[in-house]
């Protein structure tokens, strides 16, 4: 009697948790996807989509080396349990020629087979090569400054700050460095992560595929405004991207030394600033260090000396 | 007043009044300075409270010359076990601090300051690597690895002494850090400029470095110490393909302990160089160069990877096949492997650094070493795996440990191959998946492997057993919690999640970081069963006792002594004639037998000036770090005058009379004779008094 009050009490509580665990299942993968639909594994470029494509190839092909582990260790220790008196023990046994082979060849293969793959792609996805395409690549000059980004269109005579603006279809070249301490670009729907460093120049190829609105962050921690150093991109048509500029080049505000210096201070701006003209060669001025960066000002204006 | 002034900045350096956090919460009552405030409140609790209770029970003599002043490498490794056990009680808690800031604070600050976030963050990792993974596994080697080969200490047992304590010295620094001033928010690897004056004036930077500084001389010196043992000391026909599993991996992590921690030693020395003497090495102006900051410290921070995970590699070995029953599978290609492991690991340092903006095929290269490393790394696994193969497996609490182990180590293997490849890499570098990667294999895998140690040993240094029940709870909190905390952080991290951040913005994160702080809370109660079983296992400490000192029927010579061992070790040093010795003598009859004929011994007499020398270190650093210049110069010159004096002490060993060595031994073996075998079915039960029934081969 017991056991089959049991089973039915079973039974329900199956149902119950079933009324409940299924929307929660649901749920939970419902945020899976709206999570994960904020990185790579939404691609919008076909930077970010390559290098998808790689997660998954390496992916399958480690599932091979770590899928027997998953089996064979609770199998194995399971079936040569103690208590288990049908099994063999053969405490002597420690060497099988044939074994050895399993154990090294395969995961040789497959490391072999990845660098292969792993030696094109590098290639391949170098953030320093030049997309192929017909057209001419867009250039942009960025800035890491602490805590937001500078970004120079220097053929359109424009900078923006905290924003990006770029042409669906059309490759876009970054040159970077930092106006600060070391920082890292990264745009999770686009492409991957460079570092910026301060004297130097590093660059990046992307494109964006389809217009939309993306976002940028910088990944290296560079102190308290860091979690807030995120920025939204804008992907638009080409002829949208030619009203965009003639629109912000109307904008009076030039960025010159002067404004830099106001800008590279410690700080976090409520929104975007546009800046409708550029002083000319800014970006290697301030990559040679000829400016002084506003960091210094600032340490120089506030601390008292000791 | 002005003189006032500069009679305290002689006194105290740039230590004022706002340096304490109880001020600075009683200035400024925010949630994150209370939490700094309590943090440091319970730094001074516990000091007081520790002292205290020491004085009320009069054990200040018995701890000095017990304990502190030892030059027994027993009492050292369990030294730095308590030292790691504290150590990794505040870097627990500030994990589950950083985990509940996160799951709060989306869209609105939290409970933490930034500030107080990049502290938690840094000192975090920094005690996690330098003063938890380094003391467990020195500890546990210190301990076990003199006993494996038959020696009857290591090398240098006063440079042990010294390590030791400068170890100590850098924890001090950091439980300080809690109570003067705050520490540095440069993340555990400390890159600069970030980390220069011109970014960071205080004292945070200063404290990392000199507590680093601390601990990797005190590693360097633990690495030669350990590598000479193993060279010199090993006991006759104990040829190197005769050692055990646990001693090749001590001696493979002493190696690139000498080799690898210099350079993080030099990387912090040439930071302190810009901070203190107006240098520029890695500053951005004046032909400084950060570039060369991170090079240098991922070419200790790759190797030392390895540090940490090949000891518990051999302490899986031990266990596997102690617990199975058997012989190990594959000995030679495991040596092999191990060897190769510790070679390679100084060939893939870049991977830490694909987005710098390498050259394509400078990344390949680094990225395909990185790989190979993982071949000798999954053919140990198959090793035990091969091992467990028709033994006899007892799923004990370091067996299950070890299993746990295997599986989830492979997934972590695998988000490290991802990782490897260059351009998946400038995707998920600096995320949470990174996060979860190296948790993912210095939980399961370090970790994993020192509990596991930690309770097959134990019986062995204390002469009992430990609780079983609550080692099988800590074994579910450990394995569950560990999954819930960080398979969401790899998820977070394929969309894109910085690390070191305390602040989100998207909603959608949140049913991920609530799983994870549950996973952490999880955790935490993990630790909290350790120290239950502790408590527990002492409690009931008369029905576990082994003292014949060989409960698991075990295979090494650390099994063929009394539980707990005497000071000399061993009686006579043992002949070995071949690999697993003691099983051998086990099987044909020739354990627990008296010697021939015995002889003095001499062991190293205890010594302060281990002691003096690392805490010397520490005030003389800590000196440097607030510029009380005359604390730094005392503690130079005591350090250093420490050194030279006792250079001159000759009287620095003590003889056991033969016929105290024999007594003692003989009494041993008597209690040997008196206890009852017990067969493998029964070595948890009180029937355990550390005697194996002999098996059939």
């Amino acid at each position: 009697m017991p056991e089959v009050s049991a089973r039915v009490w079973n039974k329900r509580r199956l149902r119950r948790w079933l009324a409940f665990g299924a929307p929660l299942a649901s749920a939970a993968s419902l945020f899976g996807c709206s999570t994960l639909s904020r990185g790579f594994l939404a691609p919008a470029g076909p930077i970010a989509a390559a290098e998808r494509h790689e997660l998954f190839v390496v992916s399958a092909i480690m599932l091979l080396v770590i899928g027997p582990v998953f089996l064979l260790t609770p199998l194995i220790a399971w079936r040569y349990r103690l208590s288990n008196t049908k099994s063999t023990y053969r405490p002597q046994w420690g060497f099988s020629w044939i074994l050895e082979g399993l154990i090294w060849i395969p995961p040789t293969i497959i490391v072999i087979v990845l660098a292969v793959f792993l030696w094109e792609n590098s290639e391949q996805l170098d953030p320093y090569r030049p997309l192929s395409s017909p057209f001419q690549p867009l250039q942009i000059q960025a800035v890491s400054l602490d805590w937001k980004w500078l970004f120079i269109y220097p053929d359109q005579h424009i900078a923006i700050v905290d924003q990006l603006i770029l042409p669906v279809g059309r490759p876009v070249h970054f040159s970077l460095t930092s106006g600060t301490v070391m920082q890292s670009l990264l745009l999770p729907r686009l492409a991957g992560q460079i570092f910026t460093m301060a004297g130097m120049t590093t660059q990046l190829n992307i494109a964006v595929s389809a217009p939309g609105t993306y976002w940028g962050e910088n990944a290296q921690f560079n102190g308290t405004g860091f979690q807030k150093q995120k920025f939204r991109i804008i992907g638009v048509s080409p002829e949208d991207f030619r009203q965009w500029v003639t629109t912000l080049q109307k904008k009076p505000n030039l960025l010159d030394n002067k404004a830099y210096q106001i800008l590279s201070r410690q700080s976090l701006l409520p929104h975007p600033i546009i800046f409708g003209n550029v002083q000319p060669n800014l970006f290697s001025e301030i990559v040679n260090q000829a400016i002084t960066p506003g960091y210094v000002l600032q340490h120089e204006g506030t601390s008292s000396h000791e | 007043m002005n003189n006032a002034m500069g009679f305290w900045h002689i006194l105290f350096g740039r230590l004022t009044w706002e340096s304490l956090p109880f001020v600075k919460a009683w200035l400024d009552p925010t949630v994150s300075e209370i939490i700094a405030a309590g943090a440091g409140g319970i730094v001074v609790l516990g000091a007081i409270a520790t002292f205290g209770l020491i004085t009320l029970f009069g054990k200040w003599r018995y701890i000095w010359t017990e304990w502190m002043t030892s030059l027994d490498h027993k009492k050292i490794g369990i030294m730095y076990m308590i030292l790691a056990v504290i150590m990794l009680s505040r870097a627990l808690i500030e994990a589950v601090l950083m985990r509940v800031q996160q799951a709060v604070a989306i869209n609105n600050p939290g409970l933490l300051s930034p500030d107080h976030f990049g502290q938690l963050f840094t000192t975090h990792g920094t005690i996690m690597i330098f003063f938890v993974g380094m003391p467990l596994l020195t500890g546990l080697i210190n301990f076990a690895m003199p006993l494996q080969i038959g020696a009857r200490d290591v090398a240098f047992p006063y440079m042990n002494s010294i390590s030791l304590w400068m170890t100590v010295g850098g924890g001090i620094l950091l439980m300080a850090s809690l109570v003067f001033g705050e520490f540095s928010t440069g993340g555990w690897s400390g890159y600069p400029p970030y980390t220069e004056l011109a970014f960071n004036g205080g004292v945070g930077p200063d404290y990392w470095i000199w507590a680093v500084t601390l601990s990797s001389l005190g590693a360097m010196m633990t690495g030669i110490n350990f590598a000479v043992t193993v060279y010199k000391l090993r006991s006759p026909g104990m040829r190197w393909m005769r050692l055990p599993l646990f001693t090749w991996t001590a001696f493979c992590t002493a190696i690139l302990m000498i080799f690898a921690v210099p350079p993080l030693t030099i990387a912090t020395l040439l930071l302190a160089a810009d901070r203190y003497l107006g240098m520029h090495f890695f500053t951005n102006a004046l032909g400084g160069n950060m570039m060369n900051f991170v090079n240098l410290f991922w070419l200790f921070g790759h190797p030392e990877v390895y540090i940490l995970i090949l000891p518990a590699f051999g302490i899986f070995s031990e266990v596997v096949s102690t617990f199975s029953a058997k012989v190990l599978y594959g000995y030679t290609s495991l040596v092999i492997a191990t060897m190769a492991i510790a070679l390679l690991s100084f060939t893939v340092w870049l991977h830490h650094f694909f987005t710098m903006g390498q050259s394509a095929p400078v990344n390949a290269v680094f990225g395909i070493a990185t790989m190979a490393i993982g071949i000798p790394t999954g053919v140990k696994i198959y090793n035990w795996i091969w091992t467990m193969f028709r033994g006899e497996v007892r799923f004990t609490t370091p067996m299950l440990f070890s299993l746990a182990f295997m599986v989830t180590f492979v997934i972590g293997g695998m988000s490290g191959i991802i990782l490897a490849t260059p351009p998946v890499d400038f995707m998920v570098h600096n995320t949470l998946f990174l996060v979860a990667h190296f948790h993912n294999m210095l939980i399961p895998g370090m970790l994993y492997g020192m509990i596991a140690g930690y309770y097959y040993w134990f019986p062995k240094a204390f002469g009992f057993r430990l609780s079983e029940t609550w080692g099988r709870i800590a074994f579910v909190c450990w394995v569950v919690g560990f999954y819930l905390a960080f398979t969401p952080l790899y998820v977070l991290g394929l969309a894109g999640a910085p690390r070191r951040t305390q602040e989100f913005f998207d909603p959608s994160f949140r049913p991920w970081l609530i799983i994870a702080l549950l996973g952490a809370l999880l955790i935490a109660a993990g630790l909290a069963a350790l120290f239950i079983q502790l408590w527990v296992s002492i409690k009931q400490r008369d029905t576990t006792r082994v003292p014949v000192g060989d409960p698991w029927d075990a295979r090494g010579l650390e099994w063929s002594i009394p539980a707990p061992p005497p000071d000399y070790n061993f009686a006579v040093l043992p002949q070995v004639g071949r690999r697993d010795a003691f099983y051998w003598r086990k099987q044909n009859n020739g354990a627990y037998k008296p010697a021939d004929h015995y002889r003095d011994i001499e062991v190293p007499k205890n010594s302060m000036c281990g002691v003096l020398v690392g805490l010397a270190a520490a005030a003389c650093f800590f000196g440097l770090v607030w510029h009380i210049w005359w604390l730094a110069f005392c503690g130079s010159a005591l350090t250093i005058g420490t050194i030279i004096t006792r250079s001159f002490m000759r009287d620095v060993v003590r003889t056991i009379p033969a016929a105290e060595v024999e007594a003692l031994d003989r009494r041993w073996l008597e209690t040997a004779a008196a206890a009852l075998p017990v067969p493998r079915q029964l070595e948890l039960t009180p029937e355990n008094e550390g005697l194996a029934r002999c098996q059939p081969k």
